[in-house]
């Protein structure tokens, strides 16, 4: 078999000085589908960033079908005949499928030189059927699912010629049954020839999906393998370079009483949809609370209702025996709720802002670290923050240095070690691993259960599925804003039975989702 | 006084005066809208009149040529556009900040030229320059009432009404329509489709320019025949709070123009019976402005509306659930 893309020493060194790739030797069969695998920050972004023409390899080469090719930009790479499919979709959203699909490539009338819609239709349902791949073409990507606009992603590529395919984290955004459904039409599309390149996070899907893998770590190439010939250990040990630790250890434990309690929660967002419908679910002591759902359900309007972020149109929230509803976040937060932010690089994280402001901005003006006048004691302050970075496996140079130049996972141990010192008796963790290396989701999962240990009360809002069933207690699942199912005992479910609450294809009664008040 | 509004509105003269003061207008805010949808706000419109108006008569008094000075006029309003996508595009500068400060350097340097050349701060009528043709339409001018009000409109009046429909096809029929919806809407969408937002904004600034210049011309060239400073009298800022009423469309266009025409007309004469005129000559702004408050509230009330029922429809269908 040919390599239809290979790299030869490709290296990366970014102005800043980092070393992103070091001299990589990748290559892909055609017609194979290649995984590609790393923690965040082993090089995998900035490698397809450069055979996507989105950066310039600091040296070194990139043949397609054996030939030196100079990709300067997208444009290069499209022509080159590599397609990608971005983590965040790259649609218009008032524009129809179809309009989408042909943007920058559009059919026209013969005559007048027109837009001709009528052709973007029928050339969106021919390349829909022809890869079996399901759009409606005359809707506006507005109102299609997340999975049908992934798919529309992967046509627009393919229309656009593209024989390589690369999917960024493609799966993060869908339930295990969509997920499935994406697996069977890429190998289809294996089979019609096409080469794709998996980004994925999680070895489980690799296994499923894949031909070859290749593992990536400190920007350079590990390995790669017959995925055929290795097994998941090998590659989780090659990806960090030791065993990592898949159970988490969890004492028994009773839950308390009640510490959060949320009545009857409604919201409806600009765009007039209704993402939140009387939602109702108390959390108790020693409790985690995972909230299982496709992303887009209504978990974020939750957490930011329930972390003063945002205005519900009705019901209640309590924390202990305070009503918190439509507070503010200081309110909220000094009734005792810490909130891990889904997105730590605008809400999470101040990121022009050093590691010790982050990690003091709920606290700076606290007696121990600001003067009764005002002024602010930076001794304390920098002994504080040390201690932290410290404590808690913060990798920096020092704790001036500002957030913006950690890794993610670090950026996210900066978050960590706030909300989990904020003194705080109930923890919203939302994404608390999304985008983080391996190392750190070990390490906050243990946190976590430390906290839980610790008598706090929390509520676990995760996309990682595996994540929320390995670290709650007890299960609820949204779907459209609802909560569809409660399961006290999160052990006692399958990830194949939540994907169907999750799709809305079962609901529990009211009666048994009266439970999750326990009153 | 209502006695007298109502004898001016059925007149034919005050629908002829409609026009042509809804003309200018009619033409920035085309420019505001086709910018506005690529995603860039064309702040300075009203500096681009103003160059247009001061160029148009210069070089129509020294070529003796209309048509020289309209298209001179046309090149200089279009310059202006260029600068603030020089400055707003190529080198990253606020968008409006750099239009407000063309329109600072076009009210003082329109009058510095004009000083420099004729000695007067105020009027260019020591300028021989010339006037836009008028046009009188065949058959129509003869219809009773109609023709006066549309037939001899000046030529510009007739250009803003083509625009309203080439806009129209540039961002409805054609393939570059869609291409600046999507810079508008989701840049890096755009980016992705091969698409170069910076060469579609800059598209979006000339068309502006254009028309902007067109719509300059027609004030020192047609609607009068002399520049006098700050002849653009606001209404390239006006367009871009037109351009919201207008709802991003051509057609729309029309009617947010037709707003500040009606009141304008109205003014001319409200100030012959002898009403405070500075009062008179803010109307047209105060309306369009209010036209701009309007609009937004409603739309959001709308919104709000549309919510309110959304979820009241979800309510009755869990209460219907609940009660099967």
């Amino acid at each position: 078999m040919n390599y239809i893309v290979r790299t030869e020493k490709l290296s990366k060194i970014y102005p800043n000085g980092t070393f992103a790739n070091k001299s990589v030797d990748f290559a892909v069969m055609e017609g194979e589908i290649h995984g590609l695998v790393g923690e965040n920050g082993a090089g995998k972004t900035t490698l397809m960033k450069m055979l996507y023409g989105e950066e310039q390899p600091s040296q070194g080469s990139i043949l397609i079908d054996e030939k030196p090719v100079s990709l300067a930009s997208e444009f290069d790479a499209i022509k080159a005949g590599i397609g990608m499919v971005h983590q965040h979709f790259m649609l218009v959203p008032s524009l129809t499928a179809a309009e989408n699909l042909v943007l920058g490539k559009e059919p026209k009338r013969k005559r007048t030189r027109t837009f001709d819609l009528a052709a973007a239709v029928s050339i969106t349902e021919e390349l829909s059927k022809h890869y079996n791949l399901p759009v409606f073409a005359k809707a506006r990507v507005a109102d299609l699912s997340v999975s049908m606009r992934q798919k529309l992603e992967i046509l627009k590529a393919l229309y656009r010629g593209a024989r390589i395919l690369i999917l960024d984290e493609p799966t993060a955004v869908l339930t295990p049954q969509e997920t499935e459904e994406l697996f069977v039409e890429l190998k289809t599309l294996k089979q019609q020839g096409k080469t794709i390149i998996f980004i994925s996070h999680k070895l489980k899907e690799i296994f499923n999906l894949c031909d070859r893998v290749t593992v990536m770590r400190d920007g350079r190439m590990i390995a790669t393998h017959n995925v055929a010939d290795v097994d998941v250990h090998q590659i989780s040990n090659e990806m960090v370079g030791r065993e990592v630790r898949f159970e988490i250890a969890r004492p028994p434990m009773a839950p308390g009483e009640p510490a959060l309690r949320v009545r009857e929660l409604s919201y409806v967002d600009d765009f007039a949809i209704p993402k939140l419908k009387h939602v109702s679910f108390t959390l108790r002591r020693n409790e985690i609370l995972g909230v299982v759902g496709v992303d887009g359900n209504g978990q974020t309007e939750l957490v930011e209702i329930i972390t003063g972020n945002e205005k519900a149109l009705s019901g209640k929230v309590f924390a202990y025996s305070t009503e918190v509803t439509n507070r503010s976040a200081g309110f909220v937060r000094r009734c005792g709720i810490a909130h891990i932010a889904e997105d730590r690089m605008t809400v999470g994280t101040a990121l022009p802002a050093s590691i010790e402001q982050n990690l003091l901005a709920d606290r700076y003006r606290n007696r121990q670290f600001s003067t009764r006048a005002g002024f602010l004691r930076s001794r304390e302050m920098a002994a504080y923050a040390g201690r932290l970075v410290h404590e808690y496996d913060i990798r920096c140079n020092s704790a001036n240095q500002p957030v913006a130049s950690l890794s993610g996972g670090n950026m996210q141990k900066v978050v960590v070690a706030r909300e989990f010192t904020a003194n705080a008796s109930i923890l919203v963790i939302s994404e608390p691993t999304r985008g983080v290396d391996i190392g750190a989701i070990e390490y906050i999962h243990t946190k976590i259960m430390e906290m839980r240990s610790a008598g706090k009360a929390i509520l676990l809002v995760s996309s990682d599925l595996q994540e929320v069933m390995a670290l709650s207690d007890s299960l609820i699942v949204m779907h459209e804003g609802e909560i569809v199912a409660y399961f006290p005992d999160a052990a006692a479910v399958t990830d194949k039975e939540l994907g169907l609450y999750m799709l809305g294809i079962k609901r529990q009664s009211d009666e048994e989702l009266r439970k999750v008040l326990h009153e | 006084m209502i006695h007298f509004i109502a004898g001016v509105v059925t007149s034919a003269n005050y629908w002829f005066i409609v026009l042509r003061s809804t003309a200018p207008i009619l033409l920035v805010t085309l420019g505001a809208v086709i910018t506005a949808q690529a995603g860039i706000m064309n702040m300075a419109l009203e500096g681009s009149m103003l160059w247009a108006a001061l160029t148009g008569v210069i070089v129509s008094a020294a070529t003796q040529n209309v048509w020289i000075g309209l298209l001179a006029g046309i090149g200089a309003s279009v310059l202006v556009a260029l600068v603030l996508g020089l400055f707003a595009l190529k080198l990253h500068a606020n968008p409006v900040l750099s239009g407000v400060a063309l329109n600072l350097v076009a009210t003082g340097g329109t009058v510095f030229v004009l000083f420099s050349l004729t000695g007067d701060k105020g009027i260019s009528s020591s300028l021989a320059s010339k006037v836009l043709p008028s046009l009188s339409i065949p058959v129509v001018k003869d219809i009773p009432w109609i023709g006066k009000v549309v037939s001899g409109q000046n030529i510009v009046v007739y250009i803003a009404a083509v625009s309203v429909v080439v806009i129209d096809l540039i961002l409805r029929r054609f393939a570059i329509g869609r291409r600046i919806r999507a810079t508008g809407e989701n840049v890096e969408a755009a980016r992705a489709a091969g698409i170069n937002p910076v060469r579609i904004k800059f598209f979006t600034l000339i068309i502006s320019g254009i028309l902007a210049g067109f719509a300059g011309c027609f004030l020192s060239m047609g609607y009068t025949s002399n520049f006098t400073s700050g002849i653009a009298a606001g209404r390239g800022y006006v367009a871009n709070a037109a351009q919201v009423v207008a709802g991003g469309t051509a057609v729309g266009s029309i009617f947010a123009a037709m707003l500040f025409g009606l009141t304008d007309a109205m003014a001319t004469y409200l100030q012959n019976i002898g009403l405070m005129p500075e009062l008179i000559q803010a109307l047209p702004y105060a309306v369009t402005i209010l036209g701009f408050v309007v609009v937004t509230f409603v739309r959001d009330r709308r919104e709000a509306e549309r919510k309110r029922k959304l979820f009241a429809g979800t309510a009755m269908q869990k209460e219907k659930a609940d009660a099967a």
